[in-house]
């Protein structure tokens, strides 16, 4: 009778240890009422794959005005060029929050938008010719904001610029980098969208786990810190000399076009607002997102109305933001007291969301032991 | 009265019991160590960040680097040596000296149940847990002892009832009990359990769990000590442990608590476990019993009692101690830790710091980022000491980097327990002024709620 006892014991045990020795686990079925894996599908499938879409039609005519502009140096060619190097900035403020997968192995967002740039570097990279861009040391001599000092920053008039890949003694070491830069930023869209669109949309939407490796809980990590790293502190908070004795201007995004750096900040949050509502990006209907996760969960905790408290927010955030001047750097220089103003309105919605809602989804930050307290 | 406790300090039982619980308790702390090690957990949270938070009194104990293995190798094998019962004494002191090491390094880590360890640990080393079914009774038949006076077997068992009793008391509380929190965040988010998922979305499911929880923690030890309801006791054990290890990150704890509720067993079973494990490994078990044939162990000395003593009433006091306390516990957790409050409240936070000169005004904020892994930024941003800890190294940095009349001020909100997030530390003080101590910090805000109960 003991022997029995004791082996039933053993046996419970054994399976218990057997069932949960797995911690970073495999997607199982789930059943309750709110399905994650419709709002993983709907992430994907209305919004990430077609941002990522739209983008990298945007970067495709990039790299071809950039031949077009190489091959003629003409000032027409180069507004033409930077016309469309606005565009895809302006584009790649869908997608950066998206640091998953594919894009995170390539540091995508690291890659294509690290400022300021450093100048003094890329001229030695050009007078050198000799330049990895997938180095991580040259983060800040690629993407968008090297591209910005390309088109904008190496001369005052237009005719001055395209002097550079004319008349200048080393006009082919411009022409060269201007094509690397282009090609670089392709070359890393279609890699991330390719990954998307083959194996990687499935695998994700399938990883409905709520471990700290699931897809849920990675996207709503990387989500948030986009929003106080990239785009709190990026545009607005280290310009505005929030984390620095006094303001640093060169830090404005788009620093030497000027005049876009409201209109990036606009988009960036207009991109995270609707990523929070699950919009489609191609549409205005509304699929599965945080927002109806947050309402799910609040039928059953009857708490405050946080989706609507973070929307609220969000929405006096925009106003805010709309009362700059599109020329952060004059902003900061004039009057930055609009810029902390600004500040302090995101600084608001990180804390309803870093707190509050990562509270609410019990997302984990990280595999470690912790009981709670 | 008096001449009932001579006599219960008189008795004697058999030393098989003690003997099982070293041998698992020493091979469990082993396999932790090494599950530690394994998940690159030392590298991770001792050697990679800058910075440490310290308990108060404490300062001195710091990770040292990459020898910090050296300690974790060290503690290994004294809990296989306690294991084996090979140069007890010795083991088990440096075990308890390693771990108890580890365990202080940094803050951030707090488990209970590491602090469970070191009280078992500390209780080991006054207790004859070697003097049956030991390499040191095996080699030494003087060591070698059938019977132990029956106060040392019951000293763990005190102990065990102890943190499942008082665990059981923190939780009657009016968020635990009547809102099912923190229990109604937790459980909804294993979505993903198999079969289970579904009903971790239900109200009731939140209550019944809440309930019977608390139910378990202040009855299990009573219906362990009664022979009738024993096996019914083990099988909720078992059961309880396991569903606390598949819902939450708890790492080792629901197995040492399933192994170490075997102490309360009678002799019998415990035979058949020391049988076993001499038949596993091919060990002449009646040269074993032979060698300790009825005879009884007698501590030498009689400072043995008086020092338990004093164990078990600080045991039973220290967790009172935030009735000292004016302010709501889960909001300021003074008097928090070391009290058995296991997964007990959810709490989140934020906290920035600014830095500024006093004299020009001239003022920045600090990206936590710079000098904190993500997880000691969430354990910081919710616990004051924490916060004031950090303050001071941030202080002390920017000085050292050349900055002048620095004045540390933090930003902080915390949501408890999925109440709406409000500000947590007072703005306006500067902490560099603030000084950590046992007295109340006047410098957290008020909590604006109140939690009912214990």
């Amino acid at each position: 009778m003991k022997f029995l006892k004791l082996g039933i014991l053993l046996a419970i045990i054994t399976a218990a240890i057997t069932a949960c020795s797995s911690d970073n686990d495999s997607p199982e079925e789930t059943s309750d009422t709110f399905d994650r894996g419709a709002m993983l599908a709907n992430w994907t499938d209305n919004i990430i794959i077609p941002a990522y879409t739209s983008f990298n039609s945007r970067v495709v005519e990039m790299e071809t005005a950039t031949t077009t502009f190489t091959e003629t140096p003409t000032v027409e060619n180069l507004q033409t060029l930077r016309s469309i190097w606005k565009e895809a900035y302006v584009s790649f403020q869908n997608i950066s929050m998206f640091e998953i997968g594919k894009a995170e192995e390539v540091r995508f967002r690291n890659r294509l938008n690290v400022y300021p740039t450093n100048v003094a570097q890329i001229e030695d990279f050009i007078a050198t010719g000799n330049y990895d861009f997938d180095l991580p040391s040259t983060i800040d001599k690629q993407g968008f904001p090297a591209l910005d000092y390309m088109l904008n920053g190496l001369a005052v008039t237009d005719a001055e610029i395209v002097i550079f890949y004319t008349s200048n003694s080393n006009a082919d070491g411009y022409k060269n980098y201007l094509k690397t830069l282009s090609q670089t930023i392709l070359t890393l869209s279609n890699e991330v969208l390719i990954s998307w669109t083959g194996g990687y949309r499935d695998t994700f939407v399938a990883n409905t786990s709520s471990s700290a490796s699931g897809a849920v809980d990675k996207l709503t990590n990387d989500y948030i810190f986009y929003f106080e790293k990239a785009l709190r502190a990026g545009k607005v908070g280290i310009p505005a000399g929030i984390f620095s004795n006094g303001t640093l201007p060169q830090n404005v995004e788009a620093f030497y076009k000027k005049d876009i750096s409201k209109e990036l900040l606009l988009e960036a949050i207009n991109a995270s607002v609707n990523f929070f509502n699950g919009k489609n990006f191609n549409g205005n209907s509304k699929g599965a997102s945080f927002k109806t996760y947050l309402d799910y969960l609040n039928t059953i905790k009857n708490g405050e109305n946080l989706s609507a408290l973070i929307n609220d927010q969000f929405t006096i955030a925009k106003n805010k933001a709309n009362e700059l001047n599109v020329n952060f750097v004059e902003q900061v220089e004039t009057d930055n007291s609009k810029m902390l103003a600004s500040y302090d309105e995101l600084q608001r919605l990180v804390v309803l969301m870093k707190v509050d809602m990562v509270q609410a989804f019990d997302v984990t930050i990280d595999y470690v032991d912790a009981d709670g307290d | 009265m008096f001449t009932i406790v001579q006599k219960y300090f008189k008795k004697d039982t058999q030393a098989v019991p003690l003997a099982v619980f070293r041998v698992l308790f020493g091979l469990m702390m082993f396999l932790s160590i090494v599950r530690f090690w394994m998940n690159g957990w030392i590298e991770k949270l001792y050697i990679q960040p800058k910075f440490f938070f310290s308990y108060y009194g404490f300062e001195w104990v710091k990770p040292i680097e990459s020898y910090t293995y050296i300690i974790f190798g060290i503690c290994g094998i004294a809990a296989l040596f306690v294991a084996l019962g090979y140069k007890y004494r010795v083991a088990i002191i440096v075990f308890f000296l390693s771990f108890t090491y580890i365990e202080l390094m940094d803050k951030t880590t707090y488990l209970n149940h590491y602090y469970f360890i070191s009280c078992v640990g500390l209780l080991m080393i006054f207790l004859p847990a070697n003097a049956y079914f030991s390499v040191d009774a095996y080699k030494n038949p003087q060591k070698a002892f059938q019977m132990v006076p029956k106060w040392t077997v019951d000293s763990i068992k005190l102990l065990l009832g102890i943190v499942y009793f008082y665990a059981g008391l923190a939780k009657l509380n009016s968020d635990w009990l009547f809102n099912a929190m923190p229990l109604k965040i937790w459980l909804p988010s294993k979505y993903d359990l198999p079969f289970w998922g579904d009903l971790m979305q239900q109200p009731w499911a939140h209550y019944a769990f809440s309930w019977s929880g608390a139910l378990y923690d202040l009855t299990i030890p009573f219906l362990l000590l009664y022979k009738r309801t024993r096996w019914f006791a083990f099988a909720l054990v078992v059961i309880f442990h396991v569903m606390t290890r598949v819902l939450f990150p708890i790492g080792m704890f629901p197995y040492i608590m399933i192994v170490s509720t075997l102490i309360f067993f009678d002799t019998g079973f415990h035979s058949k476990v020391t049988r076993f494990i001499s038949k596993l490994l091919r060990i002449d078990y009646s040269k074993m019993v032979a060698l300790s044939q009825a005879k009884k162990y007698r501590f030498k000395t009689n400072i043995t009692l008086p020092i338990l003593a004093v164990f078990f009433v600080f045991q039973l006091l220290f967790p009172w101690r935030y009735l000292a306390y004016p302010n709501e516990l889960f909001w300021t957790e003074e008097g928090y830790r070391f009290s058995w409050r296991v997964m007990l409240m959810e709490k989140a936070g934020y906290a920035q710091f600014k830095i500024k000169n006093t004299e020009t005004g001239e003022q920045f904020l600090v990206d936590n980022t710079d000098f904190l892994t993500p997880f000691q930024e969430k354990q910081m941003s919710t616990q004051p000491d924490f916060i004031l800890q950090y303050a001071h190294f941030l202080g002390e940095h920017f000085e050292a980097q050349g900055h002048e009349n620095v004045a540390v001020y933090a930003e902080s909100y915390v949501a408890l327990n999925g109440r709406l997030s409000q500000p947590y530390v007072d703005p306006n003080v500067d902490l560099m002024k603030q000084q950590e101590s046992f007295c109340r910090k006047d410098w957290i805000l008020p909590f604006n709620d109140t939690i009912k109960g214990l």
